[in-house]
This record gives structure tokens, C-alpha cells and sequence, in this order.
């Protein structure tokens, strides 16, 4: 075996995230790591990347055991890591910040040769980059193979990969699947993090599933069915398709929110919103198919009141918004679930309880909140959990403690407990586990049965034909198709989002979209 | 030592911490004493002597506690949103002229009628002080560290120009001061000591500032800003609004402390009225971590080594830099352990 760990343990404070993990990968290999948020696997390879120090347990690689006491022993070993937040200096070219990772780096750095290395992996390998564009100007595509370069730069030969496809638009994930196989066959050995089974049975030699930080079994992809990795990856949780009950909407009645050729200018290279129209009815959810950096951002920050749209009008309910400010929409009835949620959706380092109240802050705290009264607050709040059935801990744990899923999880709650007429959702699963992506499209479905209107911008496909009741596809920052979920399959969708197709659509403001 | 670690992450050890993390930097001026051939230990005694050895000495750490607490809440008080107020200095001077202003021209008023409004002066004249950076960081994006600090140095001049010109005292024999303010003017001493009524003015406010931030709306809107400015705007909390406000919440409480240092201990406006105050109290507040109950504990505690750097000067020849340098220690040993513990973090 080339590549060898042996009863690695680590816990946190009040966590085991690995206990006794023990994983054989041979050279050349592409092996998945499978398990649900929180299985320990990221915790497992940051300990193979010496970010993390194990408690107990031996990695060894040709049969010589390393001691890895920080992350450039790693390197020194020959061993690279992806994170999933990419680890690249925004405002330096693509050349400077591959020479940020190199070993022995001169003091006058040699700028031509490594411009000529990165061509020549770009060229082998598949992994086109401009070497002197700017980090920031790439898409997240780009910038996670300036990340696979680094990493060849710097001479790992053991590449580990976390969750490298979250980010990444259907036909990404079938461009980065190429460069792995073309990788695989030079010998590289891939570590390859996920939670989705798809992607594990098309690109994986050997799955190796985690639950609750223990190796639950290692199976080769021919044995595999995807039936039983998700048997192994829940456990004895009832396994159960995505069947919902869907209401009708009364038509007729007059849309909850309409764009009528809003255009937003896009900020440092991209590209804003070219004039958009669409109207949502209450009780419909409107999905929006788009690769990542298309306009959506700014589709939903326009209609937050976060961006002025520089043409068109925004209306609610009939009323003309567009210069409303986002506290005057949140009051009107405008709740969202953001694209970063911990970033830009609560605070971290206030409780649960603070945050659980932060776009109901007049509610909670009426006369300005004098003598505010804490502990009654969390009654209420604990009150509103139990009537969505979950289990929240205590409420008075800083919400950065939570793991991305709670964080999410809470951020539905709070916003879907506000009965908002209209919810404006980013990724409302992008890197929630499948248990957690279950819950969190039942209450989507919930609010939408309730009467609520629904803005879902997703870049899963999968998610927005099976809770859309239409779609429209979006291509640098314009409306390129508008569809209902039977009409058209993942890859015309897929064909759309990235500009290689173009549908009949005409555009026509006042009746944006064959409404029912 | 896992379980030591998180003992001592936790918040009710903060204090402790502290403590422990002063007594290193006495221990590494003690180093330096040595090295110049004095002993540290009779230095220390002798600054905690002039401090506690007498009931003068008591009342004058009060005396100058009082405008380190202001002035160390005016710092406080913005960096709950994330803002560096370092004008502590300046704001002190514009409330000590507004209410020299009031105090002279005004004079003829029976105090019961003056007095609150020379309250009234000093935070607005701390307030319009703390206005213009604020002004300008919301409307142009101008970094308030810069502009607060520079801004000391115009107003602390304009107190020169005022009291060497305008307001000069026409029977000063050209000395640089104000006529002497009325009777009706004075802020009370108390028990026979310099302590004054500021001290009421100090743990009003202090209070007030733990107040408001746990117990009410605007204070909840604070603390989200100052965690996560992106969430706050995302959630309709206006911004701009919030550092108008916490600027000249700060800027009119160091003007309450220019305020009372004319008014109680000078009578009159002077230079050299705040023998930089605004620099310590801002001190003050990044020692107690921008808490209220640590800032009183925080300017108690500068103020002994204040009060105590005269007694060195007089009893062993040190040089008042000596408290200078345990203060600046004091800060950098704490302020490090912070940003360790950030990074570990």
C-alpha cells in the first residue's frame, strides 16, 4: 500500500471527530472519502495535511512513516490539500500566487519560468489558466485549478481534494473529472472529499464512507450500487425518495413580485443584470438556473433593497420598490437566505437566541428595546423551534460553534417563522448533507404551500426541477430560457447556463413569462 | 493542559488573565530597573505607596481616574461597531472650550441654571468634535484612526490660539489662560479632596454603556455590527447611522471629561489641562477590552501608576517615563496574548 493511515483519532473540545480511523489508498488511485456533514472527513484529512495534530494513530506513505507536525511537512512528503474557501491572494496574478507556493522561492522570483510551468501543466493536464490574470477576475473554476497547479508546482503527489465540486457548475465537475483522470494516470494519487453519490460512482476506484468518525467500509466502485452508499451513509435512517405534496395556486391574483427590465450594473468584472423580467406569484416557487457569478447575486441583492437597479422597476405587491431600503422590504414581508450563510446571514460570536431575533429586531425588542428582556426572548424563541420539530442546543452557544448545517438549518427557521410573503434563497443546500438537505427542502415546500412566493437560485439542477414550478435560466446577467420543470432535462439546462445554446425567448415586459 | 487551556478561554477567567498578564509586564520593567542599577521592588513600593500610602493619594488616583474612564468609553463606545476613535484628546479639549465658553459668557447665571448647561456644552462641543471624522467616514469612506488622530492636534492648537488671544485673561501678566471662571461655574469638591462631581458624571455613563448594550435595541444592533458588519446591513440595520451615533456618544463623553477638568479642577481653560488623557483612557479601553466594568477596573489601575510616577520622581530620581514604559508594556503583553489567542483561535 502506498498510502497508509492507521487508527488516526482527533477530538475537539466536547467532539470525536475521528476515532480509530484506519485507510489504505494505493498509488494512482482516485479514492472518495463519503460522508454526511460532520463524519469527520475533512478532520481526517487535515490531520494527513499536518493542519491538525492526531491524538493517536500513524500515517505512513511507501512503507516510511512521517511525522507530520505542521502543513509544509506535508508538502515536504509530498502531500497537497485543496481547501473548499480556496487559499489565493485575490489581488495577485495567477503567477504570483503560485510562487507564493513554492518551496524555495528566490528573492527575485523567476516570473518567466513559472509562467512557462504553468503552461506546460495547463497544457498536459487540461488546466487552462491565463498566468497573468488577476485571482480575482477568474471564475471559481479557474481559481480551484490555479489550486491543483500550485499543488503540482509545489511537487505533492499525493493531492487531496474537499468537496471540490460544491462550487462548481455541471459541466465543471465533468471538466475537473477529465483533469483528475488525466492526473490519475501520471501517477498522482487523489484524495477526493464529497457527500454526493453521483459524483463518487463516476469518478471514484475505490469509496471509502465515513459516519460519525469511523470507517463504516471501503468498496470498490464496481461493488458499489449507490443504494448501498447511501445505506452506509445514514445508517439505519429510513431511506426515503423526494416525493411533495404539491398545492395549487390560485391563479388570477396578482404577482407578489415583478421585475420589468431591471438592469444593475456589475462590479469589478462581472457582470451585473442586463435588463430582467420576470413576475412570482404567492404560492410558487420560480427556480433560477445559473452558474455561479451570472447576475443572481445581484438579481437578489436588488431585490433587497442592498443594490440600486440603475433602469427598470422592482414592484411588490403591485407597489414600485426599487428605491426602497432593505430594513423597509424586510418590514414588507422579504426574507432571505443568503449565499454565504455565516458570513452574511448572522453573527457569529452572538448567541443563538441574538441571532435567531436579528430580522425581527421590533418584534422582540419593542420602545427601542429598553429593558430588554432576554430570558422571555428565548422562551419564544425555543417555542417557535419545538413547532418546527427540531433540536437546537442550548440557545445561549455562540452561533459560530455551529456547524454549517445548524447555521443554515437556523437561518430557515428564523426566516421561514417570519411567514414572509416572498423568500429570495441562494443555495439554500449548497453543502448541507443529504439528511439536512431533506429538511431544508420540506420547509421550502412548506412556505411555498403556505402561500409564500419563492426566488430559489440554485446551481443544483437536480434540486430546482424537482422543487420548481418554473424556471428560468440565467447567462451573464440575462434571462437566456424560461421553462416548467417536465419541459427540459439537466443537460439542456446545463447547455443553457453556460451560453453554448441559446433558447427562443422573447423578451416581452409585460408578460415576462407565461404565467400558468 | 487540554483542560487548562479551555479554563482559560473562558470568559470569567478574563479578569484573571489579565492580572497575570500585568504582573508580567511589572516583572519586565523590573528587568530593565535592574539593569540600570535601581531596585525595582523599592521603585514598585513607591509608586503603590504615593498611591494607597495616604488618603491624598487615594483621592488623586479618583481625581484622575475620572477622566480616563470618560475618555477610555469614548474609545469604547465605537469600537463596538469597529471604529478607532484615537481623538479622545482632541474631543476633551472641544468640550473643555464649549464650556469655557459657556462659563464666561454665561457667568452671571446662579449655578443651578449654568452648570447643567455647561454639562450640556462639554458633550456637545466632545460630540461636534467626534461629528466631523464620523462625517466623513460614513459619507467618503475616510479611515477614522487617521482622521481622529490628526484632528487632536488642530483642536489642542485652537486651545492655544483661544487663550493666548480671544479668551486671554487681560490680568494674566500674558500668561497663556482664561479669566477665572464664576463660583456658579465650579463643579463641587468632595471630603476636603480634588475629587469632584465628574466622578458621578464617569459611573453614570459607564453604567448607561452597559445599559444600553445589553438591555435595548440599539445596543443589540451595536454588538451585531461589531460582529459582522455584512449581516448587519443585510438585516436592515442602518450603518451609517450607527457610527454617527457611537462617534459622538464617544466624542461627547471625553467632552464631559474636558468639561469637569475645567470646571472642577482647573477653573479656568488652559493648556496643558489633560496631561493626555484621551491617549490613556484610550489605552484604558483596549486594556479592558472595550467592557465597562474592566474600564473602571482599568483606569483605577492607570491611575495608581500615574499617581505613583510622581512619587517615583521624587523619591528614588526615576524619570516619570518609568510609568510611561510599565503602561506601554502593560499594553503590549495584553494586546499580544489577543491577537495569539485570535490566531489559535
Amino acid at each position: 500500500m502506498y498510502l497508509r493511515l492507521d487508527g488516526i483519532a482527533k477530538s475537539f473540545p466536547g467532539v470525536l471527530a475521528n476515532c480509530g480511523i484506519s485507510l489504505e489508498v494505493d498509488r494512482g488511485e482516485i479514492h472518495a472519502l463519503l460522508g454526511e456533514n460532520g463524519a469527520g472527513k475533512s478532520t481526517l484529512m487535515k490531520v494527513l495535511y499536518g493542519f491538525y495534530q492526531p491524538d493517536a494513530g500513524t500515517i505512513s506513505v511507501d512503507g516510511a512513516r512521517l511525522d507530520l507536525r505542521s502543513p509544509s511537512d506535508a508538502i515536504r512528503a509530498g502531500i497537497g490539500m485543496v481547501f473548499q474557501s480556496f487559499m489565493l491572494i485575490p489581488a495577485f496574478s495567477v503567477v504570483e500566487n503560485i510562487a507564493l507556493a513554492l518551496p524555495r522561492l528566490g528573492v527575485v522570483p523567476d516570473t518567466a519560468e513559472i509562467r512557462e510551468r504553468v503552461r506546460q501543466y495547463g497544457a498536459r493536464y487540461g488546466l487552462t489558466v491565463d498566468p497573468d490574470a488577476k485571482v480575482w477576475q477568474l471564475s471559481v473554476g479557474e481559481q480551484q485549478r490555479v489550486e491543483i497547479i500550485k499543488l503540482l508546482v509545489s511537487g505533492a503527489r499525493i493531492l487531496i481534494l474537499d468537496e471540490p465540486t460544491s462550487v462548481l457548475a455541471p459541466h465543471e465537475i465533468r471538466g475537473l473529472f477529465e483533469i483528475l483522470q488525466t492526473l490519475r494516470r501520471d501517477g498522482y494519487t487523489i484524495l477526493f472529499i464529497t457527500h454526493k453519490l453521483k459524483e463518487v460512482m463516476a469518478i471514484a476506484d475505490r469509496i471509502t464512507v465515513l459516519r460519525k468518525g469511523s470507517v463504516v467500509g471501503t468498496l470498490s466502485r464496481d461493488k458499489a450500487t449507490e443504494q448501498d452508499l447511501a445505506y452506509m451513509l445514514l445508517g439505519e435512517r429510513e431511506l426515503r425518495t423526494d416525493t411533495f405534496s404539491r398545492r395549487g395556486r390560485a391563479d388570477g391574483a396578482r404577482p407578489v413580485l415583478e421585475l420589468e427590465s431591471v438592469s444593475v450594473p456589475g462590479e469589478r468584472g462581472r457582470c451585473g443584470l442586463a435588463g430582467v423580467s420576470l413576475s412570482l406569484h404567492g404560492g410558487e416557487i420560480l427556480g433560477v438556473a445559473g452558474v455561479t457569478g451570472n447576475g443572481q447575486t445581484e438579481l437578489g441583492e436588488a431585490i433587497l433593497g442592498l443594490r440600486r437597479a440603475a433602469h427598470g422597476r422592482i414592484l411588490l405587491d403591485g407597489v414600485d420598490v426599487s428605491h426602497a431600503t432593505t430594513a423597509r422590504m424586510l418590514e414588507a414581508g422579504v426574507a432571505c437566505i443568503p449565499e454565504d450563510p455565516l458570513r452574511m446571514g448572522v453573527a457569529p460570536g452572538l448567541t443563538i437566541a441574538e441571532n435567531m431575533i436579528l430580522t425581527e429586531r421590533r418584534r422582540f425588542m419593542p420602545r427601542g428595546g429598553l429593558f430588554t428582556d432576554w430570558r422571555a426572548i428565548r422562551r419564544a424563541i425555543e417555542e417557535r423551534i419545538e413547532n418546527f420539530g427540531l433540536t437546537i442546543p442550548r440557545l445561549t452557544v455562540p452561533v459560530g460553534t455551529l456547524s454549517g448545517g445548524n447555521v443554515q438549518r437556523l437561518l430557515l427557521l428564523r426566516e421561514l417563522s417570519r411567514r414572509p410573503k416572498l423568500l429570495v434563497t441562494f443555495y439554500p443546500t449548497r453543502g448541507l448533507d443529504i439528511a439536512a438537505t431533506r429538511m431544508a427542502h420540506e420547509l421550502l415546500m412548506m412556505a411555498r404551500n403556505g402561500g409564500a412566493a419563492i426566488l430559489l437560485i440554485s446551481e443544483d439542477l437536480d434540486e430546482l426541477l424537482d422543487l420548481s414550478d418554473r424556471l428560468v435560466v440565467f447567462s451573464r446577467g440575462a434571462i437566456v430560457g424560461a421553462f416548467r420543470p417536465g419541459e427540459i432535462d439537466t443537460v439542456d439546462i446545463g447547455l443553457l447556463m453556460t451560453g453554448a445554446k441559446r433558447h427562443e425567448w422573447h423578451d416581452s415586459p409585460a408578460s415576462p413569462i407565461p404565467a400558468s | 493542559m487540554a483542560r487548562l487551556a479551555r479554563l482559560a478561554d473562558s470568559r470569567l477567567l478574563i479578569p484573571v488573565r489579565l492580572l497575570g498578564l500585568t504582573a508580567l509586564a511589572f516583572v519586565a520593567v523590573g528587568v530593565f530597573l535592574l539593569l540600570f542599577g535601581k531596585n525595582p521592588l523599592a521603585a514598585y513600593r513607591a509608586i503603590f505607596a504615593g498611591a494607597f500610602g495616604s488618603t491624598y493619594g487615594l483621592s488623586e488616583v479618583v481625581v484622575r481616574a475620572i477622566p480616563l474612564m470618560l475618555c477610555a468609553a469614548a474609545t469604547a463606545i465605537p469600537a463596538r461597531i469597529g471604529l478607532l476613535n484615537v481623538g479622545g484628546e482632541g474631543q476633551l479639549h472641544a468640550g473643555a472650550m464649549a464650556a469655557t465658553w459657556g462659563a464666561l459668557t454665561l457667568g452671571f447665571l446662579p449655578r443651578a441654571a449654568l452648570l447643567p448647561g455647561l454639562v450640556a456644552l462639554g458633550l456637545l462641543g466632545g460630540a461636534a468634535a467626534a461629528l466631523v471624522p464620523a462625517v466623513l467616514r460614513w459619507a467618503a469612506g475616510v479611515n477614522e484612526t487617521i482622521s481622529t488622530l490628526l484632528l487632536n492636534y488642530v483642536i489642542v492648537l485652537l486651545v492655544e490660539y483661544v487663550v493666548r488671544g480671544p479668551w486671554k485673561d487681560p490680568m494674566s501678566y500674558n500668561w497663556p489662560f482664561t479669566p477665572e471662571f464664576s463660583d456658579s461655574a465650579r463643579l463641587g469638591l468632595y471630603w476636603g479632596t480634588r475629587i469632584h462631581a465628574g466622578l458621578w458624571f464617569a459611573l453614570v455613563a459607564i453604567a448607561l454603556f452597559y445599559f444600553v448594550l445589553r438591555r435595548t435595541r440599539w445596543g443589540y444592533e451595536v454588538r451585531v455590527i461589531g460582529d459582522n458588519p455584512e449581516a448587519a446591513v443585510r438585516a436592515g440595520i442602518p450603518l451609517g447611522r450607527y457610527i454617527l451615533l457611537t462617534m459622538c456618544a464617544g466624542g461627547a463623553l471625553a467632552g464631559l471629561a474636558g468639561m469637569a477638568e475645567v470646571c472642577a479642577i482647573q477653573s479656568r481653560l488652559r493648556p496643558g489641562i489633560s496631561t493626555g488623557f484621551g491617549y490613556t483612557g484610550f489605552l484604558v479601553s483596549w486594556l479592558a477590552l472595550h467592557h465597562p466594568l474592566g474600564i473602571v477596573a482599568m483606569a483605577v489601575l492607570l491611575g495608581v501608576l500615574s499617581v505613583g510616577g510622581d512619587q517615583v520622581q521624587i523619591s528614588l530620581g526615576l524619570p516619570y517615563a518609568t510609568v510611561n514604559i510599565i503602561m506601554a508594556l502593560i499594553f503590549f503583553v495584553v494586546l499580544g496574548s489577543r491577537f495569539r489567542a485570535a490566531r489559535t483561535a
